[in-house]
Parts: structure tokens; sequence; C-alpha cells
């Protein structure tokens, strides 16, 4: 059963259903709650999941799998968006199907390519960039190990125990 | 065949929306282009894919924050060249 995204929150991801670290690709699982705050203002009478949130998921699953490669070492910020497309509309409820692969790793950032599914039928895409710095602080630290253990992030290899 | 210079000021061109005659081998990126370091990261993509390497960006910051080297090493066009030159040439030896 894959858990129902928590939108106030920003805990996008349900489950990380598929992880390759050689094809450095990862595809996760999240659900579109039926019920959200969100819905009552977008739109009330006609709840749809916000692009806005589409790109925070594809940009949330870009950045497990970075994380994954780096084996939680180093943070992922999102940095930039380009080509995002939005070619049809999530309603609460949906199972959501999320795949990234990396396009590129620089010297301090990284390209990721990534997309959303439904039901076998392609909702949104983009071009992702993000900024790749040390943990900021130990909260932060924290936070991301026990969000991987939660979403089911295979283990990997982590830098400094 | 394009110069390594030619190729970095198209790519600056198109990336930042500056006129191409605008960039010169002097030009500062930061101080005379007015690139910011968001900017360069689309850039820095764009020169990795192009030649095929990874610029050492972090390094370079890493350089210049800590008194090393200064940003006219790294960011004057024609030294940036050269730069992406020795990391071409480090790549095929």
């Amino acid at each position: 059963m894959t858990a129902e995204m928590r939108l106030e929150y920003f805990q996008m991801i349900g489950r990380v259903a598929d992880l390759s670290l050689s094809d450095r690709t990862i595809r996760v699982e999240s659900r579109v709650p039926t019920e959200s705050t969100i819905f009552e203002g977008h739109f009330p009478g006609y709840p749809l999941m916000p692009g806005v949130l589409l790109t925070e998921t594809m940009a949330q699953t870009s950045g497990w799998l970075l994380l994954a490669l780096n084996g939680l070492s180093r943070m992922p910020f999102l940095a930039g968006v380009k080509e995002a497309k939005f070619r049809t509309f999530v309603q609460p409820g949906e199972l959501l199907s999320v795949s990234a692969a990396l396009e590129h790793e620089g010297s301090g950032y990284t390209v990721t390519k990534a997309a959303i599914q439904v039901e076998g039928k392609r909702v949104c895409d983009a071009m992702l960039t993000f900024r790749v710095v040390d943990f900021p602080n130990p909260d932060m630290t924290g936070y991301i190990r026990e969000t991987a253990a939660r979403i089911g992030l295979p283990s990997v290899e982590t830098a400094g125990g | 065949m394009s110069s390594t210079f030619d190729t970095i000021a198209n790519i600056i061109a198109e990336t930042c929306d500056i006129p191409r005659d605008s960039i010169t081998p002097e030009s500062h990126a930061i101080n005379d282009l007015g690139i910011d370091s968001l900017d360069f990261l689309d850039i820095a993509f764009a020169i990795d894919k192009a030649f095929g390497i990874k610029l050492p960006l972090e390094q370079w910051t890493a350089e210049v924050n800590e008194g090393k080297a200064t940003t006219e090493q790294y960011f004057v066009l024609k030294n940036l060249a050269a730069r992406i030159d020795e990391l071409v040439a480090a790549k095929g030896a």
C-alpha cells in the first residue's frame, strides 16, 4: 500500500519502488490524498493537484536519487526548473509513478530529468538543476535519514557512518 | 573549427541573453557581463557537455574564498578558455 502524500508538510514521496545506482535512475510511487486543505483553494468544487506541487514531487524524487548516489553525504537544493510541461490534470486519489534520471553531474551541481505517470500515461516532465552542498546543520541530516527510512530508500553506503 | 573562446562566448550569449558582440576575451564573466552564480550553473552545464569535461567550480570557489586565487584567473574569458583547454588536454592524456 503506497502511503498518501501529505501535501501540507511537503511529504511528496510515498515509497521508493526502484533504485538503480548503476543506471543512476529512481522510481517512486506516491498517492495523491483524497482530502487536503490544498484542494479547498485549488479549486473549490474542482480539486486539482497544483503544478508547483507536481514539480516539487519531481524535485524530491530527483533529490532522493542524488542522496542515494552520494550516500546521504551532501544535500541537493533545487536551483532551476526547465522545460516543465503539465500535460493533463491530476486529481485526488490518483497513484503517481515518479521517475528521475541523472542527466549530468557537475562540480557542486547536478541536472536531472524527471517525469510523472498515472496509469502509464505521462502527466508531466521537467529538467531540474540542483546545487549540491554540505548539510547545513545536524537537524537536516537527521530529518533526511528519518525520511529515508520512512520511504524505504534501499540501504546505501553512508559517508561518515 | 571554432576556438574555445568562441564556443564559450556563444554559450554565454545564448544562456544569458547577452549580445554576442559585447563578449570579448577580456570580459570578466561576473564583473563585466553581470553573470551570477545561478546563471553560471547553466553555463557550466553547457560547457561540461560541449567539451566533455567537469569544470571544478567548487575547487575554484574555495581557492578564491581562501585567497589562493583571484576571480580573474577563472572568470576572465580568455583565462576560462585556457583552463578549459587544460582540462580537455588532461582528459586526453
